[in-house]
């Protein structure tokens, strides 16, 4: 293996890179708006759900609480009734997504340091909005006193249940509930395995059908040196939109980060190589560039987009689909990556993602380098 | 110019097969220092797969093939250091510029800085590119991306060039510069092996060995080849080359007539007989003709001569 | 728009190509600079040129694939600037590189190219077995076309090209890289049709196919240098005469000769040298005894008959360096 043939690859993989237009802004813009699309256009967040509110008490004290629902971005009060079948009938008919209701003993138990509760009924037909508007009453209530205990009812007709407060590491960790903070971290590994695998893709591919490679095998060039020589490239760029597309999620969406940035770095670095070892791999088995992007796309972008954890909590998925995202690489990583931006999970807990990550990272580039032959048939 | 005592290209018994095909068939040559050797062959007649397998970059089924000395197919990689191979679609980055080319290629192949840059200086004078360094590759016209070809190939001073049909779909005016650069590289004791469907262009190698579907059908220099045909080859001018054809076409002596666009094209047993004959036969019926020469045989004649008579005269 | 009895009293009536001024420019750059010509039909008439010579421009115009900058050109009657459609109805076109689909059968892409050219379904029989019999695919129909020896693909292209019986068909280098053999065949077939009245217009850089032509035009630069038959061209176009030199050693006696007085031009060809001299029967003592003086051994000098392709190099220069003089 010897420098000069290894930097002569590179040196021609990026002056190719940088006068193709096309690859120039996967390379440089596609990170960018994907981390703004994701940020801004995909919001799960709901605000401004319309309340109606049955005070029974009548307080100055009450009418704090309900002027905190009030304030608050994610609700807007809308009508004052009178009677519990006011509330349920708005329920029914839509206008309403919740009702409150103040017991008639609010501020005199507050006044004595009891305990008090807040019934809380909400539209039960959509399970998610449901919990949703449970945390955010939770949060506006415990704003207001610790005291006060969300008792909320699902209006299903039925008798009213006590939950416990939802263990969703979302509503813990993400206070605000703002889902760019969710949603952004995942994002990095989307822009990974489009420069990653899409256009490493390609890469192998052209040069057979350019009709380049027949006169690059017949020189002295070894397979290590064309493989390297073709992916150092692309990693650097990866690595440097990694750092670019952090920094944006960081400064403008605010997504908190409380981990190591040298994990984030580490993690990230693994991953790449994961994505590159798989495109390169695509390449040398694929007969075309169209054929090589298409199976590219398959294997690594729609996964990392539907099955790894960054949009659709894993959890959630049926039984059979979670054990399939176990062998995608990108479920790893995304897991790595929330954690590092959201939680700040210390770096020795991160083990059961990071060694499979680091497997996955060995098996594929083994196997790419051991695909490429300077042979024709 | 000091003859080498070892052929710089040795081609023995080489056979490759392809699903339902033989494309090589037991081929055996050899080319020395300072020779241009042409594979001449229509399409499919092996010339590719001979090439590649020379290259180091297909394995023969069967046969050795030795270039400078290595032994290809036990030690590609060595042998790679002193060829250049220049396949029939151009290896150039269409989105590099000339000087990159040229110093990717230079780099593969280990030529230091200092050496690259007086070396293409050099080449891209004689080549008359000089002025296009910095133009795109993609942009450059075929007779231009063709000399680029070989400016790249040149640049580690490669013992044997092996050319995979370069002047395809060129006028003839570049074709004769590139055989000029052939011709000087030639001089300067470097082995080229050209593969050619221009059956005229076999006029200007060296020697020749013309592929048949896979075979050696012969080997030997354009001259002697044409003398050991035997035959005498005649050229009738005529204004009506039709009716020329019709009265001519059961006389006797003939093993081939062809119509061409102002005549016939005729290969006889005994050329100074026949003439006088055709003449008389001509003027008899009437038909308006100018000349019947004797003229050289063509590549063509004797491609023909051999395919249809299924022999084979090896050199 | 003249009526079908005026273009029949035309005196072109008995040529299917006309071609006169005709002018392309793109922007500044003139492609084709007024050429005329005139070819009948049942004529095999090659066009050889550099590439960028405007060549391909003028066959385009030919074609109805290209409008005309001014000048004008009929092709079977039709004119190309205001009749492009009809023009198109009128030809058949084969390219270089064979263009039949490789994956359907043979009887397929006849169908195929029977669609295209809208061969009126009454005649669609009979142009089938035609097109079979001339390829010599009689009985093979269902043969699959990318398993055909190259030879007979070249004729089925030939076939499908003229399903509509045009009366003129372009042919742009139709038989390179076909073994000899096969090429002989091919063009027997295109002479056939030309004895039935099919005009043959070639293009080609292939000098085995020139010699099938009855008339060759050399385009350079956008205009006509040289016309006439094949001999006519290697007789009276060549500028002075072609000798050969058998000598050792090759390489100095080439650089000797270049200046030597007399000689236009000597380059190596094969393992003998190729001169071009203005009189063959002095040039060849006067050569033998500058080569002895420079020490040159001399082994055989004669005259020989210039190829089509050293009188297109000896053209192509001379008007190249004649630009050069009046730039």
């Amino acid at each position: 293996m010897t420098l000069t043939r290894f930097l002569a690859v590179a040196r021609k993989e990026v002056i190719q890179i940088l006068r193709d237009s096309r690859s120039l802004i996967i390379v440089v813009i596609m990170p960018v708006v994907l981390v703004l699309l994701f940020g801004y256009g995909v919001n799960l967040d709901l605000k401004g759900l319309p309340v109606y509110v049955y005070d029974r008490d009548g307080s100055q004290q009450s009418q704090d609480l309900l002027k905190r629902f009030q304030a608050s971005a994610y609700f807007d009060v809308v009508r004052v009734v009178n009677d519990y079948p006011a509330l349920a009938r708005s329920l029914d008919d839509g206008h309403a997504k919740m009702g409150i209701v103040v017991p008639w003993d609010f501020s005199e138990r507050l006044h004595e340091g009891r305990p008090v509760q807040v019934q809380a009924l909400v539209d039960g037909s959509d399970d998610n909005t449901a919990n949703v508007l449970i945390g955010y009453a939770q949060a506006v209530v415990q704003g207001y006193s610790s005291d006060i205990q969300l008792d909320w009812l699902r209006n299903r007709g039925q008798l009213a249940q006590l939950a416990a407060v939802s263990v969703e590491t979302r509503t813990w960790y993400n206070e605000d509930l703002e889902s760019s903070a969710f949603i952004v971290p995942g994002v990095l590994a989307l822009v990974m395995s489009v420069i990653g695998a899409f256009l490493t893709s390609l890469t192998i591919a052209r040069e057979w059908e350019r009709g380049t490679m027949e006169q690059l095998i017949s020189t002295p060039v070894t397979p290590v040196e064309i493989m390297l020589g073709k992916l150092v490239p692309y990693f650097i760029i990866g690595m440097f939109d990694v750092v670019v597309c952090a920094l944006i999620a960081i400064y403008w969406f605010q997504v908190p980060f409380r981990g190591s940035f040298l994990t984030l770095l580490v993690s990230s670095a693994m991953f790449m190589v994961v994505v590159l070892s798989l495109g390169f791999f695509i390449s040398v088995i694929s007969g075309s560039q169209l054929a090589a992007s298409q199976i590219a796309l398959l294997i690594t972008f729609l996964p990392a987009f539907l099955l790894s954890g960054f949009l659709y909590s894993i959890e959630q998925m049926p039984i059979v689909l979670q054990w399939i995202t176990r062998i995608l690489p990108a479920r790893y990583y995304v897991s790595v990556l929330k954690k590092i931006f959201l939680k700040g999970t210390p770096t020795a807990l991160l083990y059961p993602d990071l060694v499979p990550l680091a497997v996955f990272t060995l098996v594929l580039a083994l196997l790419a380098t051991r695909s490429f032959h300077k042979r024709l048939a | 110019m000091t003859e080498q005592p070892q052929s710089a290209i040795i081609a023995e018994r080489l056979t490759k097969s392809f699903p339902g095909v033989r494309a090589v068939d037991h081929l055996s040559f050899d080319v020395s220092s300072g020779e241009i050797f042409g594979l001449v062959g229509p399409d499919g007649a092996g010339k590719t797969t001979t090439l590649r397998m020379l290259a180091g970059i297909m394995p023969p089924d069967e046969g050795t093939a030795s270039v400078a000395g290595f032994n290809v197919a036990r030690d590609p990689e060595g042998a790679k250091h002193h060829l250049s191979y220049m396949p029939q679609r151009f290896g150039l980055y269409e989105d590099l510029t000339v000087d990159e080319n040229i110093r990717f290629y230079a780099d593969l192949f280990g030529v230091r800085k200092s050496e690259r840059e007086d070396r293409s200086t050099q080449l891209l004078q004689a080549a008359g590119m000089a002025e296009f360094r910095k133009r795109l590759a993609g942009k450059l016209s075929g007779g231009m991306k063709q000399k680029l070809g070989l400016v790249c190939a040149l640049t580690h001073r490669p013992k044997v060039i092996l050319l995979d049909e370069p002047t395809t779909g060129v006028d003839p005016v570049s074709r004769r510069d590139f055989w000029r650069i052939l011709y000087e590289l030639a001089s300067e004791g470097v082995a080229i092996l050209t593969s050619t469907a221009y059956l005229d262009e076999a006029e200007r190698c060296h020697r020749v060995a013309l592929l048949h579907q896979g075979k050696l059908l012969f080997c030997d220099t354009p001259a002697n080849l044409k003398a050991k045909l035997g035959k005498g080859v005649l050229s009738v001018t005529s204004s009506d080359p039709r009716r020329s054809r019709d009265q001519l076409e059961h006389a006797a002596g003939i093993s081939s007539l062809v119509l061409t666009g102002d005549g016939l094209h005729v290969v006889v047993d005994d050329a100074a007989r026949r003439i006088p004959e055709f003449e008389a036969r001509l003027n008899s019926a009437h038909v308006p003709f100018d000349t019947i020469q004797q003229v050289t045989p063509t590549i063509e004649d004797l491609f023909v001569n051999a395919v249809s008579s299924g022999a084979s005269v090896h050199a | 728009m003249r009526s079908a009895v005026e273009r029949q009293s035309m005196p072109d009536a008995n040529n299917s190509v006309v071609i006169e001024n005709l002018l392309k420019k793109f922007g500044d750059f003139v492609a084709v600079d007024r050429i005329n010509l005139a070819i009948r039909k049942g004529e095999v008439f090659g066009f050889l040129g550099p590439n960028g010579a405007g060549k391909s421009t003028t066959i385009r115009m030919l074609c109805g694939l290209l409008t005309p900058t001014s000048g004008r050109a009929q092709v079977a009657g039709y004119d190309v600037g205001r009749e492009p459609e009809s023009v198109r109805q009128n030809i058949g076109y084969m390219s270089q590189k064979f263009s039949l689909y490789n994956d359907l059968k043979v009887i397929e892409n006849i169908r195929l190219f029977a669609g295209l050219y809208s061969v009126p379904s009454n005649q669609l029989r009979e142009r089938i077995e035609w097109a079979l019999e001339m390829a010599n695919l009689k009985g093979q129909e269902n043969l699959i076309t990318g398993t055909l020896p190259g030879g007979w693909k070249q004729r089925l292209a030939l076939g499908c090209a003229v399903l509509h019986k045009p009366p003129v068909i372009f042919l742009d280098e139709p038989t390179s890289g076909v073994d000899p053999i096969s090429r002989r065949q091919f063009w027997d077939l295109i002479q056939h049709m030309a004895e039935e009245g099919v005009t043959v217009f070639v293009t080609t850089h292939y000098m085995e196919e020139a010699e099938y032509c009855n008339r060759l035009a050399l385009i350079f630069r956008g205009r006509i240098v040289a016309l006439g038959t094949p001999s006519e061209l290697k007789q009276k176009s060549m500028q002075g005469e072609l000798l050969l030199v058998e000598c050792e050693p090759l390489g100095s006696a080439v650089e000797v000769l270049q200046s030597a007085p007399d000689v236009m031009d000597a380059a190596v060809f094969g393992n003998a040298l190729h001169l071009v001299v203005r009189d063959a029967a002095a040039a060849i003592p006067q050569v033998q005894k500058y080569l002895s003086d420079h020490s040159i051994t001399v082994g055989h000098i004669e005259k020989i008959r210039p190829s089509l392709e050293d009188v297109f190099v000896s053209l192509t220069s001379t008007h190249d360096s004649e630009k050069e003089r009046t730039a």
